[in-house]
């Protein structure tokens, strides 16, 4: 009987799935986000609480930015404050809601080799790494955490080049597998990192100094751009996302017994 | 290798249970491609007939174009998809982008080359053989292109199943104009993309057995209903 019954369910959820679409909205999000597991959690209670489907579209900073800019989103979820103000002094966005952070480490081979993780400082990381000349994967995708990265390496006084510093132009998960099929260091999101599932010989080497704070910001898009865009929904979904709900969710969720995300939006 | 044979048993285990999410992305990539195989053929199998049997000035351009576009990369097929259909383009205000029409639309264009290269191929071959007979028996033009379409079912049938090939397995393009949004756009193949990139590669194995398996048993089924290798219809 329940074999039937989930035969029939699967196929009306896949039939019916794409047909109803009453109170969806769509909200470009980076991919730390999704691959933290923290958008499993919160999507369902926000479609309990506030019937908002909320459709993910996974992509980096830069791509969220720019499907927001082209109103192809309703709002936005993402990582690298300049490129935000950046993003509302032209018009695409309402307003910038500040809702919660988490920190970038250092994930490197396990013996080591440039003793990163004796730096004192996250620049001091980087120039471990770069006078060791030790392989060292980059997102290279314009993404939040390359942005970070790339403001890191410029604190440190450094402009990586040469053989040692990859490029790879993608995700988190596919350059955290490059890494690891290269046993090189790379700069991720703690979480991305905690999911991760094929370490091989990585470990994580430096963590904790406060430049690594890494702060996430809602944005809805701006009706006055694009006038299809769902802003009463938007507008719900930030409601439901500074609320203590949400703030108890973001807290709870541990990945492994640890903290990812800390809630810091502000009531107004 | 541990991974291989995890993702072996973990396909299997998705497919015992009858995973509902499986079940669901299985079946939006199985309708994006059925559906876009089958416009595709519509468009694909009269154009390479008709290129076959009929002879004008630009003809040679028209096929090497054609053979041309077979190797349309996805991803670019797929950004060009999504300039038209975005908000900010041309055809945004029909509000397709990242819906599983844009996702068979993008299909589509991948792949009708592909049909159309493959049909005009086996229609060529066929109309050298027929074409005293055809002509002597005086067929009209539309006689002679009916009777290539019946006789070359078979030939016609690889060419489709070809492209539906291309599309299950294409993975550029609709990642780029479908989104791969959870319960809406995810299909085999961008689960596949995803779980790769969250480093589990024993669930992006066996979304890729499932996925291959699936591809095999519509060749499979679609053979067996039009006969081939049966008897005296070989």
């Amino acid at each position: 009987m329940n074999l039937l019954k989930s035969i029939v369910m699967g196929a009306a959820t896949a039939l019916f799935a794409v047909a109803a679409h009453a109170e969806d909205m769509k909200m470009s999000v980076t991919t730390s986000f999704a691959n933290s597991g923290l958008a499993d959690v919160l999507l369902p209670e926000i479609k309990a609480d506030t019937g908002i489907n909320v459709q993910l579209l996974i992509v980096g900073t830069g791509q969220a930015l720019k499907l927001g800019a082209a109103g192809d989103v309703d709002a936005v979820l993402v990582h690298s404050r300049p490129a935000e103000e950046k993003w509302l002094t032209a018009g695409n966005g309402t307003h910038r809601r500040e809702i919660m952070y988490n920190d970038f480490i250092f994930v490197g081979p396990s013996d080591d080799p440039a003793k990163a993780g004796a730096a004192e400082k996250a620049t001091g990381a980087l120039q471990a790494i770069e006078a060791a000349k030790a392989p060292f994967v980059s997102r290279g995708d314009d993404s939040g955490t390359h942005k970070m990265e790339k403001r890191l390496w410029t604190a440190a006084g450094i402009a990586p080049e040469g053989d040692w510093y990859r490029a790879v132009g993608q995700g988190m998960g596919a350059a955290l597998n490059t890494a690891s099929g290269m046993n090189a260091y790379i700069m991720s999101d703690r979480a991305s990192w905690l999911k991760f599932a094929n370490k091989g010989d990585l470990k994580l080497v430096f963590e904790g100094d406060p430049i690594l704070f890494n702060q996430y910001a809602y944005m809805p898009v701006n009706p006055e751009k694009h006038p299809h865009v769902k802003h009463d929904l938007a507008e719900k979904l930030e409601a439901w996302l500074v609320s203590d709900k949400a703030k108890a969710l973001i807290n709870g969720y541990t990945l492994n017994g640890e903290t990812l995300f800390t809630f810091n939006a502000k009531t107004e | 290798m541990s991974d291989f044979f995890g993702g072996i048993a973990q396909a299997a285990r998705l497919i015992l249970t009858l995973d509902p999410d499986l079940a669901e992305i299985t079946l939006l990539s199985l309708r994006v491609s059925l559906m876009a195989t089958l416009i595709a053929s519509l468009i694909g199998l009269p154009l390479g007939a008709w290129l076959a049997i009929n002879r004008f000035p630009a003809r040679r351009t028209v096929i090497a174009l054609l053979n041309g576009l077979m190797g349309l990369p996805p991803v670019v097929v797929g950004l060009f998809v999504y300039v038209l259909l975005s908000r900010s383009g041309p055809l945004g205000v029909l509000g397709l982008l990242f819906t599983p029409t844009a996702m068979v639309i993008a299909q589509v264009i991948i792949i009708t080359p592909i049909i159309a290269s493959i049909a005009h191929q086996a229609i060529r071959e066929l109309w050298a053989d027929y074409h005293d007979l055809l002509i002597s028996l005086g067929a009209t033009r539309r006689q002679r292109l009916i009777t290539l379409i019946v006789d070359g079912q078979r030939p016609m049938l690889t060419a489709s199943l070809a492209g539906f090939g291309r599309g299950i397995g294409e993975v550029g393009a609709i990642m780029i104009v479908g989104g791969n949004i959870d319960h809406a756009t995810r299909v085999l193949t961008t689960a596949i993309s995803l779980e790769t990139g969250k480093g589990d590669f024993e669930m992006a194995l066996a979304l890729g057995l499932i996925l291959i398996t699936l591809a095999i048993s519509v060749n499979l089924v679609l053979h067996t209903l039009n006969r081939t290798e049966r008897g005296s219809r070989w």
